[in-house]
């Protein structure tokens, strides 16, 4: 490989090798669907000393999406934190504590204002000036406007961060919203989930990273690469969908058989993400549906933590069946009560008619014998 | 025997007329329901059966029993005989009415109504190969001309009450209107003439789906001569009506000779009806005892025994033989179109058709809102003539 | 003058015969066949490559902004159109007899000398480029008579609507990529192109394979030809595609109309000689009262 790498460039930390530090950026790269060329360029940066600095926030949170971005492999997190970016504020990761690496947090802010990518996990509470959650003396609603605001890139990750999830599930005490909600005017990228698929997160993070844009993004904020379809029209269980296979109850002949989940309540068809495409813990067939539960949508609003799990969610926009129609088609038949009301006026008129006619023959036979 | 024309007089609101307006309300709700919910939900038409119960009833039939007043004005008018001037103003009037409603009964059908002033006026448009144009600029214009047909009936009225600008302009016209009389009697026989036999000529293009027992090239001649018997039936009908309940004199040897011309018309229809089938090697349909072979022979039937009863000796004297023959000649010419519209055309398997209670109800309030005004006209104005029937004794 | 029943006969039967003569259709020399433009496109649907994925549905029902016919099957609901009709313009049904299976595609012919637009009052529906059967709404009064002349059945009406329209395949006319049917097939079943040159083609491959194949081109003459044409292996008839001769839907009523309304003559020499009659016989009235 050419390109704009120093030669005899070496990392002091890792000791790695050029060609080693390339295939780390290689595989990243091709991990989050970005194009071969950013392996490049990624490596670039980073020999200029521009790895870009993210500071990861964290608020009403279970920390889930952390854990799940601790899980990747491609790349290893560890080649991740310390080679690709600079992490310089997690609360879970950061090896500095209390005033220290809030500290290092105002730093970050003051110096790399307008650069660094601002993660955010976890719900933001508004009720009661946001007093249910404080770090440092400062209300989460503070820090989130101060700390996202003045960053480059807000990435939202999870549901709880893109849009309130389950600290905002009925009836949200503590007034738990999303950051979208509070950083209004400025661009959030939301990347829903519970948790969220973190390959999801390293694709877009990758790109901003890199070549300084982010990916496509709908109207909600969120990458279409991943959330532009639903579950249900990647399911590796559609062709059971459409062929009316379906489990009915946990445990029976379907389910054994692995069935549609679309009667135990599956919410894939109004769910947006990419879970059945690419599965959990980056073991194939690790996801809910994959392993016999329905999807419950955790991605979407109004359906994760707010429609119950076993109910059936109507189908936003439905497909063919796997049957088809004949070459004769049968369109319905004759109203009963028209047929009747009409047998009644007919009748009515041809009673009439006789009527008219008898009379008259009547009259007609008065006349003649009264002459 | 009087021959002038006179409003009969008498009050408007009778049990009888209450029973007609409740039928013209009723129809007036499904009307409403029609124009706001759609075509759909208050009809059974459907992509198999496009046309219903109002093209087939409202226009087809309808437009035919309205055709009384060409009749008459045939007689009256081209064969110059004056002792059926009598009929005349009360047929054009039915005919009015009856071409009005047809109207009406289309524009509720159409489904882009507000389309249709489109017809008459975007000439840069026409089809010329369509004859439904050819229909629908012939009613246009026939239901324009009866109404100045029968203008007279008013102006006349006008003149008499001497009310102000009414009357001062119905004697301005009523001399104008004379001496033009005659080219608006010759359109208001050549305008039906074209649409009538058209209305036939609508089902040529339907060959693949109408059943070969209806359908012929000569669609357009079996309909212009059934229609004029079925308009002598209506005014055979009309007018002992009228004068039963108007106690008016009853022209019963005029009708009778009416209903003679309409008792050999029908021998004509069916000659070349059953000829042309024959011609065509189609008898065999007839005989096939198959629902549409029992069907015309229902409806050959049905012309044959209004054309015996007609010719007959007691028709000429008989009142309710005229009668009679008179309801058979209209049940079978409606028969006819029926068929030819709705029983014998065949979309494919799977579609069928009957009309809705909210068709039935919508024609049935036009019907009635016919006689309601006719009604009302006949009452106030000097359509009918023939005094009063001296041994009207009810 | 009597009304006899000799007269009236007299005047009837000269009646009639001037109708019957007029009436009988001249051969078609009156008439002349049409046959396609040069220019003229269509379809080809070879039933024997259909695997009945509906791509050709749902891009249908997407490229016209269509919305999903909703029913309730199996306990769930499916986009799943019996038949054409106000939301579907192409439709893939299912023949089985069996062990013989065939797909077949259904949608407007675009007929060479379609019935549905010699019906049409204003013009509404009208031969436009390409010789593809196109719809004006603007000009539609909602008349129907298409639906009822169409030998296919082919034209479909919002019946549900308070403002209808008419609604069939216009081949994606005003679509740069044309038709999305023949785009997204997967296996070329459905070929779009010129007429000329899909009839060859359909030709070639009768003659090329004519064990896979019934021996026909739907759409070569039938009702004098359409533009969207067929190839199966199965008997036309058994996939809805009803046997008609190759005479041109509107020549017999457009024959007789034409010849009895031939510039307008017959009318105006009919409307002359009533008014003058009717002019006389009142002139003769007033002159003198004549006996009833």
């Amino acid at each position: 490989m050419h390109g704009g790498v120093p030669r005899g460039f070496q990392l002091d930390t890792s000791g790695v090798s050029r060609r080693g530090f390339l295939k780390v950026c290689t595989a990243a790269a091709a991990a989050v669907g970005l194009p071969a060329s950013a392996a490049e360029k990624m490596a670039e940066k980073v020999a200029s000393g521009k790895k870009p600095s993210v500071v990861w926030l964290h608020f009403q949170e279970c920390t889930g999406c952390t854990e799940s971005l601790l899980r990747t492999g491609h790349p290893d997190v560890g080649e991740l934190i310390l080679d690709l970016i600079s992490l310089d504020y997690h609360e879970t990761l950061a090896a500095a504590a209390g005033h220290q690496i809030e500290d290092v947090l105002k730093e970050t802010v003051e110096k790399q204002k307008g650069k660094y990518i601002c993660i955010v996990e976890g719900a933001i509470p508004t009720k009661e000036k946001g007093i249910y959650c404080k770090i440092g003396d400062r209300t989460a609603v503070d820090i989130l406007t101060d700390v996202g605001g003045k960053a480059g890139a807000v990435i939202a990750i999870g549901s709880c961060a893109s849009w309130g999830g389950i600290p905002s599930a009925d009836p949200n005490p503590t007034g738990a919203v999303g950051a979208p909600e509070i950083l209004k005017g400025k661009a959030v990228v939301t990347l829903p989930g519970c948790p969220a698929n973190p390959y999801n997160l390293l694709g877009t993070a990758l790109q901003y990273a890199t070549f300084g844009t982010l990916p496509k993004l709908d109207e909600k904020g969120r990458p279409m690469f991943a959330y532009a379809r639903t579950i249900h029209e990647d399911c590796a269980r559609r062709p059971h969908f459409d062929a009316g296979r379906f489990a009915q109850k946990y445990g029976d002949e379907g389910h054994r058989q692995g069935h549609c989940l679309y009667k135990l309540g599956c919410k894939g068809p109004g769910t947006h993400a990419n879970c059945s495409l690419l599965h959990f813990g980056e073991v194939v067939g690790a996801w809910p549906v994959g392993i016999g539960h329905p999807c419950f949508g955790c991605t979407e609003k109004g359906i994760g933590f707010t429609m119950p799990l076993h109910s059936t969610i109507d189908i936003p926009a439905p497909t063919s069946p796997g049957t088809y129609p004949p070459v004769v088609a049968e369109h319905g038949g004759v109203s009963a009560l028209a047929t009747g009301v009409g047998g009644v006026v007919l009748g009515a008129l041809a009673g009439a008619g006789v009527m008219a006619t008898r009379k008259l023959g009547a009259e007609g036979e008065t006349e003649k014998k009264g002459e | 025997m009087s021959s002038v024309a006179r409003p009969v007089g008498g009050k408007f609101l009778t049990p009888v007329t209450w029973f007609f307006i409740v039928l013209a309300l009723i129809g007036g709700a499904f009307t409403l329901a029609r124009f706001v919910f759609g075509l759909g939900a208050t009809t059974a038409m459907s992509d198999g059966y496009p046309w219903g119960l109002w093209i087939a009833f409202d226009v087809v039939t309808g437009t035919a029993l309205a055709c009384g007043g060409y009749s008459v004005a045939i007689l009256a008018y081209v064969f110059n005989k004056g002792k059926y001037h009598p009929l005349v103003r009360p047929a054009v009037l039915t005919s009015a009415l009856g071409y009005s409603v047809a109207a009406v009964a289309i524009i509720i059908d159409v489904g882009r109504y507000w389309n249709i002033w489109k017809i008459p006026v975007r000439v840069d448009k026409w089809n010329l190969n369509s004859g439904l144009l050819e229909v629908a600029l012939c009613v246009m214009s026939y239901v324009f001309v009866l109404w100045i047909e029968i203008s007279p009936v008013f102006m006349e009225r006008f003149k008499e009450s001497g009310h102000g600008v009414l009357a001062r302009l119905s004697t301005a016209i009523l001399p104008v209107l004379e001496k033009v009389l005659p080219f608006i009697l010759a359109l208001g026989i050549l305008l039906p003439t074209m649409h009538q036999s058209s209305l036939g000529s609508l089902y040529l293009i339907a060959w693949p789906k109408l059943h070969l027992l209806w359908h012929t090239p000569l669609l357009p001649l079996l309909y212009i001569i059934s229609v004029v018997g079925m308009g002598y039936a209506v005014v055979v009908f009309e007018a002992t009506f009228s004068s039963r309940v108007y106690r008016r004199e009853r022209e019963t040897a005029i009708l009778g000779s009416i209903g003679n011309v309409t008792a050999w018309l029908t021998l004509v229809y069916l000659a070349i009806r059953i000829v042309d089938i024959a011609l065509r090697g189609r008898l065999g349909l007839v005989f096939r005892f198959d629902g549409y072979g029992l069907l015309f022979l229902l409806e050959f039937a049905s012309f044959l025994a209004a054309a015996v009863v007609l010719i007959g000796r007691k028709a000429r004297v008989s009142p309710a033989t005229q009668v009679g023959g008179a309801l058979l000649m209209m049940w079978a010419g409606s028969l006819y179109r029926f068929d030819t519209y709705l029983v014998a055309y065949r979309p494919g398997p799977g579609w069928s058709y009957f009309p809705s209670v909210g068709e039935q109800a919508i024609t049935i309030g036009l019907v009635a809102l016919e006689v309601l005004v006719y009604v009302y006209f006949v009452k106030r104005f000097p359509i009918l003539s023939g005094a009063p029937s001296a041994s009207a004794s009810r | 003058m009597t009304v006899t029943r000799r007269s009236a006969l007299k005047v009837i039967a000269g009646a009639g015969a001037a109708c019957a003569a007029t009436a009988l259709p001249a051969p078609a020399e009156g008439r002349e066949r049409r046959k396609p433009g040069p220019d003229d496109v269509g379809l080809l649907y070879d039933a024997t490559l259909c695997v009945g994925c509906r791509a050709c549905v749902r891009k249908c029902k997407e490229a016209n902004g269509l919305p999903p016919d909703r029913r309730e099957l199996q306990g769930a609901v499916y986009d799943a159109p019996d038949d054409l009709n106000a939301q579907t313009k192409n439709i893939i049904r299912l023949h089985v007899e069996g062990n013989t299976t065939s797909y077949v595609k259904g949608g407007c012919m675009h007929c060479t000398d379609p019935a549905c637009v010699s019906v049409c009052m204003v013009g509404a529906l009208h031969k436009s480029k390409g010789g593809i059967v196109a719809y004006d709404k603007d000009l539609c009064v909602g008349c129907r008579y298409c639906q009822l002349a169409c030998p296919f059945n082919v034209p479909k009406f919002e019946w549900a609507k308070a403002f209808p329209l008419i609604v069939k395949c216009e081949l994606c006319r005003d679509r740069k990529e044309g038709p999305a049917c023949a785009e997204v097939c997967p296996r070329g079943a459905i070929e779009y192109g010129k007429v000329t040159a899909l009839r060859e083609e359909a030709r070639r491959r009768l003659a090329a394979e004519p064990k896979k194949y019934n021996g026909k081109v739907y759409g070569e003459s039938e009702v004098g030809g359409t533009h969207v044409m067929y190839l199966a292996a199965v008997p036309f008839e058994k996939l809805g595609l009803p046997q008609l001769p190759s005479e041109p839907v509107p020549e017999l009523s457009e024959t007789i109309s034409h010849g009895i309304y031939k510039g307008f003559i017959a009318p105006v020499v009919l409307w002359s000689a009533l008014a003058v009659t009717i002019w006389r016989n009142r002139k003769k009235g007033a002159e003198g009262e004549e006996k009833p």
